[in-house]
């Protein structure tokens, strides 16, 4: 039995919990979506909620990710306000529609739960999913806790609805770790966060009759490329949205967001930098060190697309040295996806910090305090100049040799 | 947040749609996302020029059940009256969909190489 939670302000809640929580304050026109571990609970809860009448949506139980996104699409341009949820395999079958979603700009939500990719078939989390949609034209954010899950979903509707914007945002949070582990989560109250979303227009709804549109036409040579221009100028836009939506939260809910979070930077000299849950881990190794006197510090991204590219350069540069930990692989035997981007932005860097990369936690391994503490202690060497052999910039991080 | 003068200007083209595409328009004067402001553009795009294989129809035959009407993917069969007129040929592209869900006893449409035709457009053209 589902319950409003709206008198409580602290509740005990999983990742998918307060996920599936934050659609029903966001309550939308229409969610269509199909079960995939470790999702399945945030749409399972959440028709729950739309058979206890808690929300006014409309359910659509589709046959597949492909349809899910379809659906989704196809709801969001007819002037709904419009959401689905998936993880892994279920993203990956998505991909088509992925692309059409970015392209008709329409601002679906969608919480992300990051699972790893078949083959091997493995349930628990990496970021190979949402790293594989990377170029999609969605925006994306990571979220380290369910806390900031919620958090950031809620802001999302805001972020993609934005006339400047009008693109897709996935939200996402690392499989099990977050989506199945209990925590207290702050909830705003139902009328709050009502009033922050406000109401969806859609500048193109194909339900409006007096002024019919085409949607998702033909262009050829003569349009398409002036069509990928500007949407390639949304998700320049939509930075300063970001900041200004995180900003108008702090102020109904106290907590505070940006591109990224530094931890301990002030003074630091070597830093390592993550996205998603392995923060929370990291942060504790960070106050290890620093009792012990090392000058260590963390940054952890919170938005990866669009990717803060300068911003992070700015507060990298003067480093030493950096350890950048993917919970992905690019295969390309460059190394993972946020050292690659992360490498690119400091190209025109005044003071490169020296880059290696730590590729862990493929599949779900875990990743504990020793493994963080090892990759801070090479960077450290790095930084100062006293590793033995230069070694490979590309680490694989608690595999088994 | 204070509005780009970019953002202005979307916001004119999301409120105030102009029909009127030029062709030479620069990105930031399109409305977003390919969207034509206008219905019905699909009459605009003749697709009976993919055409190589054409239904023919017979009048006779046909019980006016309206399966090629219903399931003809480009609407290319005209109904007046509740009575099937034929194929506009401008839009059929050849698929044959609709000889497929006429009704197998009437089977009032079957298709042929658009080549059986080349001296019907002969004669029309002369
Ligand atoms: S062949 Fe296809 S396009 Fe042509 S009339 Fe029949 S169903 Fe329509
Ligand atoms: S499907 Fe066949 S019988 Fe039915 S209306 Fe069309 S041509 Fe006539």
């Amino acid at each position: 039995m589902a319950v409003a939670v709206e008198i409580q302000k602290t509740a005990a809640l999983t990742g998918n919990e307060a996920a599936a929580q934050a659609m029903r304050q966001i309550n939308p026109d229409v969610v269509a979506a199909y079960p995939i571990t470790p999702q399945t609970e945030i749409v399972q809860l959440f028709s729950t909620f739309v058979s206890d009448g808690l929300v006014k949506t409309e359910f659509v139980a589709v046959e597949s990710e492909h349809s899910a996104m379809s659906a989704t699409v196809g709801a969001a341009a007819a002037g709904a306000r419009s959401m689905t949820a998936t993880s892994s395999q279920g993203l990956a079958l998505m991909w088509e529609m992925l692309y059409v979603a970015a392209g008709m700009r329409v601002p679906i939500v969608m919480p992300m739960v990051n699972r790893a990719l078949s083959s091997p078939i493995n349930i628990h989390c990496d970021h190979s999913d949402s790293m594989g949609a990377r170029d999609s034209g969605w925006l994306q954010i990571y979220s380290e806790n369910s806390q900031e899950m919620y958090d950031n979903l809620i802001q999302a509707v805001r972020i993609a609805e934005h006339p400047n914007v009008l693109l897709p945002i996935m939200v996402t949070m690392d499989g099990f770790i977050i989506s199945h582990g209990m925590e207290n989560v702050e909830l705003l109250p139902d009328q709050a966060v009502k009033d922050f979303i406000g109401e969806y227009h859609f500048p193109y709804p194909l339900l409006d009759v007096e002024q019919a549109k085409t949607l998702g036409p033909l262009t050829l040579q003569d349009f398409y490329f002036e069509h990928k221009r500007e949407q390639a100028e949304a998700m320049y836009r939509s930075k300063e949205v970001i900041l200004a939506v995180a900003e108008e939260y702090a102020a109904i809910s106290g907590r505070k967001y940006g591109f990224f979070e530094t931890y301990k930077m002030e003074d630091a000299e070597y830093a390592v930098i993550v996205l998603g849950s392995t923060a929370g881990t990291a942060k504790y190794v960070v106050d290890q060190l620093r009792q012990a006197g090392e000058k260590s510090g963390l940054v952890k991204i919170r938005v990866f697309r669009p990717f803060p590219g300068q911003e992070l350069s700015e507060a990298l540069s003067g480093l030493k040295a950096v350890g950048i930990m993917d919970r992905a692989d690019t295969f390309s035997t460059q190394g993972g996806p946020l050292y690659l981007e992360i490498k690119a932005a400091l190209y025109h860097a005044a003071n490169q910090p020296q880059c290696i990369n730590y590729i862990y936690g493929l599949g779900g391994r875990d990743i504990d305090p020793p493994l963080i503490r090892q990759a801070f202690m090479e960077v450290k060497d790095l930084a100062s100049g006293s590793a033995a052999e230069a070694g490979p910039t590309v680490r694989y991080l608690g595999v088994r040799e | 947040m204070t509005l780009s003068s970019q953002t202005k200007n979307l916001l004119k083209v999301h409120q105030d749609v102009d029909p009127d595409i030029k062709p030479n328009a620069g990105w930031r004067d399109l409305p977003i996302g390919g969207v034509i402001p206008q219905g019905g553009t699909a009459s605009q795009f003749a697709t009976g020029d993919w055409r190589t294989i054409r239904p023919v129809w017979s009048k006779e035959k046909c019980i006016n059940c309206h399966r090629c009407w219903l399931y003809c993917p480009d609407m290319a069969w005209i109904s007046e009256d509740g009575k099937i007129q034929g194929v506009d040929l401008t839009y059929c592209k050849g698929c044959g969909i609709c000889a497929n869900v006429c009704p197998t006893k009437v089977h009032a449409i079957e298709m042929h190489p658009e080549d059986d035709f080349k001296d019907d457009e002969a004669v029309k053209e002369g």
